[in-house]
């Protein structure tokens, strides 16, 4: 049963066709990277699922409901948009972290911000708000953080935003998350860290998505591997069969550099 | 003696006229710059071409004269409106054009703060969840006050001595309150005036500073 389908996505910027007919599938648990050289439309491909972009064409299904559908307006109304989007998670290659907020009111702040809209809020505030707080604070423990809950952003270190950022995109449980290039802002030195976070991920079966350029990470971490290129998708299979023996030239030529790189 | 301390009560009680326009202009210029902004950022185009063009005639032309056409336009062109007579109108005439002066002024500072808040910052806030009104509150707002804190600063300091200018439609203020007394062949009380604006500067400087510093927690 999959958890993810996408289908027929395209995306235009002006005349530049970015997405060109996307259709892939992703089962819970799974672990799916895309790859590609820049411009190849990872990137976009991502954005549209987290409802930062609009498809011009296409669906994506989660859990057989329809969450976003080109020909059917009412699925793009804000507050609708605002609901589904929570089924997907974002980590982004820059943090994008608040800088005003501690490390762990970043991870707590949205979760406090939904909790306000439920109708018992009221009545039990003080035990909501101590829920919040205390999964915030299990969530930068599995990232190796517990020691940074009341620093600012700007008193970590690169990996470090980037571990805070994977906990706060946990903090509202999404379905799926996504990462864009998530250590490609970071020093050499520091995507080690985050990497072993995100392979903690995976072993406790969280279904990811992964736009990457670390080919060897992607071998180590992915069950499922998508190519883009020039914004369709080349290839997708099982990670064995698309890194082992790649059926199509495009993929051969893009791997090759990545081993002689 | 006692003519010392009679001049120096009656610039004082001058001053007061320069101190009530000063709050009351940033009193209502700071959140109708807020406004103003708002409008020159609109996606609907004839709102922000009206607003951007508006902040440019403000902005394009001096203080004075704006004040002159405020208080005397309406009676020159024969507008069915009147000033109330008096100090009153004159007071009022001028409080009206510093606003609109300086809420221009404060809109594009306020434009320039907002549209420095990376992109990515609301993106975040949109992919948790949040509301459009959640991320200006929660997300941005405090990013924004931090930025603008410096050219806002510089903008009420000048505003403290541009309170003067009100006298070019009669309004007593402490530079004008001098002016009759150089006129009469004493000249100390116009180098008086000085020591006012200092003062009051210096307080604004140290109060200035004290915000910024409090806002130093963070780095945006």
């Amino acid at each position: 049963m999959a958890i993810l389908e996408v289908k027929g996505i395209e995306k235009s910027f002006g005349t530049l066709k970015v997405l060109k007919k996307i259709d892939f599938s992703l089962e819970r648990g799974d672990v799916i990277a895309i790859i590609g050289s820049s411009g190849s439309g990872k990137t976009t491909l991502l954005r549209c699922l987290n409802f930062l972009e609009r498809p011009d064409k296409g669906s994506i299904v989660v859990n057989n409901e329809v969450i976003f559908d080109a020909m059917d307006p009412a699925t793009q109304r804000e507050s609708e948009v605002r609901k589904k989007r929570l089924h997907f998670g974002l980590v982004f290659q820059n943090f994008n972290l608040f800088p005003q907020y501690t490390v762990l009111k970043n991870v707590t702040l949205a979760a406090e911000l939904l909790a306000k809209g439920r109708p018992n809020f009221k009545q039990e505030k003080k035990v909501i708000l101590k829920e919040i707080q205390d999964r915030g604070k299990m969530l930068l423990s599995q990232v190796g953080l517990s020691e940074k809950l009341d620093y600012y952003p700007h008193m970590i270190s690169g990996g470090q935003q980037q571990r805070v950022a994977i906990a706060r995109a946990l903090a509202l449980e999404p379905d799926i998350l996504c990462f864009d290039e998530p250590t490609s802002a970071l020093d050499p030195e520091l995507t080690g860290e985050v990497l072993k976070v995100i392979r903690n991920l995976a072993e406790r079966n969280t279904t990811m998505i992964i736009v990457t350029h670390e080919m060897d990470f992607a071998r180590d971490v992915a069950d499922r591997v998508i190519f883009m290129d020039g914004g369709v998708i080349v290839e997708q299979g099982p990670l064995q069969e698309v890194f082992g023996n790649p059926k199509e030239e495009r993929t051969k030529q893009f791997l090759a550099r990545y081993k002689k790189g | 003696m006692n003519e010392i301390l009679v001049i120096v009560t009656r610039l004082s009680e001058s001053f007061m006229l320069n101190c009530k326009l000063f709050v009351l202009t940033l009193l209502f210029a700071l959140p109708l710059g807020m406004l103003i902004a708002f409008g020159s950022m609109s996606r609907f185009r004839p709102l922000r071409w009206v607003v951007r063009t508006f902040v440019w005639i403000i902005r394009g032309t001096p203080l004075m004269l704006q004040l002159i056409i405020i208080f005397y336009g309406p009676g020159l062109l024969k507008i069915p409106f009147s000033w109330p007579n008096g100090g009153p109108g004159r007071f009022i005439a001028a409080t009206v054009a510093f606003i609109i002066n300086y809420a221009c002024y404060f809109s594009e500072i306020y434009r320039g703060g907002i549209e420095s808040v990376p992109v990515g910052q609301y993106e975040a806030g949109q992919v948790l969840g949040m509301t459009k009104t959640q991320i200006f509150f929660r997300v941005t707002l405090l990013q924004v006050v931090k930025r603008i804190v410096p050219p806002i600063g510089n903008e009420v300091i000048t505003l403290v001595k541009d309170t003067s200018l009100a006298n070019i439609i009669s309004n007593k203020e402490i530079i004008m309150m001098a002016g009759e007394y150089s006129n009469k062949g004493l000249i100390w009380p116009l180098f008086a005036t000085g020591i006012y604006f200092l003062i009051f500067v210096g307080a604004l400087t140290i109060l200035l500073n004290w915000v910024e510093k409090k806002l130093s927690y963070f780095r945006a």
